[in-house]
């Protein structure tokens, strides 16, 4: 393959996977708090996309449609562990994965009934005007993608690391009982870590939004590969969910130049089946 | 033969096959309640796998398709006897739950749900994608109908007379597995692994042999759904599907037969009746999802037994321990 292509495929495969890293991190974000796998993450990401463009056709303003679009999903994520999560009374894997999966099945309908099947476009942040970078074209969109979300993990990380409410969420992943008895309450960080992840998803979906458009059905597969990238960094690890997101998206978007562009969404879960067989603790063993 | 024999409850389940084959007449009803025992196969294998085995599977809906399409493409592309195919099918199935039990059933909880998945989704673009084989998303027509004893199995009630008794057989194999030396050691891996090791169990072996085992009958299931319908699409055997089989799983009430029934016979009947809801039919769907796993986690059976207790309990104003 000549270079051109190539980098072509390379600017594409970061952009997605960009997109997966965020998504990612929503997943590791929250099994760190509550060891709960969200499958109604991707859904998130529907209806950042969709909640954005929607202010946006009233009130054409990016920053405005952006805010608000991550303002509103990080509400629904708010709902959806207060209303759906918190009831439960038997909080083991199989009843949890299966009440997220009815979540997004319930978040998808609503969505099919408040937007219909169609497909909405968003305007790229700045203009269409490609730059040229050695024979490939680059997208100022791209740009957004990537430095966007090299800004929102920096801003995670000093979270994390710098105050008081970030270290007492990571003192919950580490030993939640030692966490209560410091005086930490383990509710109020579970609800965190949901409207965290929510609000990643639904940046994630904005962001790639002038990209390939919204749509009601766009979250489950998104989201799935979302979590694939999540498994390979290690489930516990955030620089593990990244590097899986970037492994995964450049990944793929070479197998769609290689082999063929059908079996493309094949790609990551073969990836994911290969580290699973070969090294099942993820390229970066976890925190936990 | 003494009374309480007749309330066994394998007689009871003949009596009902026997006389609905008798009264029922409407080829609706019928083709619905055939339905639900396809599904009720799959569920008898994905619950020994899930309930006494402790083992997850979210990519059932691949085996499934597997014996599909293996029944599917030999019978209407290739022209071979349908039974033949059906075995085919197995075969294939067999085949590859045992390649990917090996590798996969090493893992545990969430590692092994994923394993699973993947898997699922890989078969499912494939299905989607072969289409010089499978049709693709269009689908596969042409797929004759089932013959027996020279009959043509092509009438819902015929078909009905079939895949009831087949379930039959199936589900008291099963319930005798369950049992059996085997069922009780796979009940000792659902426990802990390392106590049924300590007890000479070869539990690596057991969880291969019982995913096996389960995928054959998700073959079967797969081979007849495709001489019922006599046609199939890949969006029949999705990620959803998959997430529906354990659904019933877990509704019907994990490590119980009888239970596999009844959480087939509920969700292949609610969409059914959510038809009138029109768009609203996947919301209804996802509510009661949620619903159902936050208030009754053990399945209906278990779940509505455990209310009625307590209230016998408040009632008689006992302490709830």
């Amino acid at each position: 393959m000549e270079l051109a292509s190539l980098l072509q495929y390379l600017i594409s495969g970061l952009t997605n996977g960009a997109i997966y890293a965020l998504i990612a991190l929503g997943f590791v974000i929250i099994y760190h708090a509550t060891t709960i796998i969200n499958f109604a993450q991707g859904e998130m990401v529907m209806l950042g996309a969709l909640c954005a463009i929607s202010i946006y056709h009233h009130y054409p303003s990016l920053p405005v449609a952006f805010v608000g679009g991550v303002v509103l999903v990080t509400i629904v994520g708010i709902l959806f562990e207060r209303l759906a999560l918190r009831p439960v009374r038997d909080p083991n894997p199989l009843t949890l994965i299966i009440i997220t999966v009815g979540g997004a099945v319930f978040l998808k309908g609503v969505a099919m009934i408040l937007w219909g099947k169609e497909a909405y476009s968003l305007p790229s942040f700045s203009g269409d005007t490609p730059f040229h970078l050695g024979g490939a074209t680059l997208l100022p969109q791209n740009l957004w993608v990537m430095g966007l979300t090299a800004l929102v993990l920096l801003a995670l990380e000093s979270f994390f690391r710098l105050t008081l409410t970030g270290k007492a969420m990571r003192a919950c992943a580490y030993n939640p009982r030692a966490a209560r008895l410091v005086g930490i309450s383990q509710s109020r960080m579970v609800l965190l870590s949901f409207a965290l992840a929510a609000a990643l998803g639904a940046g994630a979906g904005i962001l790639i939004a002038p990209l390939t458009l919204g749509v009601y059905d766009m979250g489950t597969m998104v989201g799935l590969k979302g979590f694939c990238a999540a498994i390979l960094g290690g489930l516990g690890s955030s620089f593990g969910g990244v590097l899986g997101g970037l492994i995964l998206g450049v990944a793929e978007s070479l197998a769609t130049g290689l082999i063929s562009s059908g079996y493309r969404d094949a790609v990551a879960f073969f990836i994911l089946l290969l580290v699973l067989f070969i090294r099942p603790q993820g390229l970066i063993r976890g925190g936990s | 033969m003494n009374p309480r024999q007749f309330l066994n409850p394998w007689v009871l389940f003949g009596a009902a096959v026997l006389l609905t084959a008798a009264a029922l007449h409407n080829d609706y009803y019928l083709t619905l309640i055939n339905f639900i025992g396809i599904h009720t196969l799959l569920v008898v294998g994905l619950n020994l796998l899930m309930g006494y085995a402790g083992q997850i599977s979210l990519g059932h809906a691949a085996f499934f398709g597997l014996g599909a399409y293996t029944s599917g493409i030999l019978t209407a592309t290739y022209g071979v006897d349908p039974w033949l195919a059906m075995l085919a099918g197995m075969l294939v199935c067999g085949l590859t739950a045992f390649l990917i039990g090996v590798p996969a059933l090493k893992l545990r909880g969430y590692y092994l749900a994923m394993a699973t998945l993947g898997f699922g989704i890989i078969l499912y673009i494939v299905f989607n994608e072969a289409e010089s084989w499978t049709g693709g998303p269009s689908g596969l027509t042409g797929i004759p109908d089932l013959s027996l004893f020279g009959f043509k199995l092509d009438t819902p009630k015929r078909l009905f007379l079939l895949i009831w008794p087949v379930l039959g057989g199936i589900m008291a194999l099963s319930a005798n597995l369950v049992d059996s030396r085997t069922g009780r050691a796979l009940r000792a891996l659902h426990e802990g692994e390392a106590a049924a090791q300590s007890l000479g169990v070869n539990t690596s072996r057991l969880k291969l042999m019982i995913f096996v085992w389960s995928a054959l009958y998700a073959s079967l299931a797969g081979s007849l759904y495709a001489h019922t319908l006599n046609f199939i699409a890949a969006a029949s055997f999705g990620f959803m599907f998959s997430i529906k089989l354990v659904t019933m799983v877990v509704l019907g009430g994990m490590a119980s037969i009888w239970g596999s029934f009844l959480g087939a016979a509920v969700l292949t009947v609610l969409p059914e009746m959510l038809t009138m809801f029109h768009d609203y039919e996947v919301i209804i769907f996802g509510v009661i999802l949620m619903v159902v796993m936050i208030f009754l986690p053990r399945g209906l059976v278990r779940g509505i037994m455990d209310l009625w207790e307590f209230r016998r309990y408040k009632k008689e104003g006992g302490i709830i321990g």
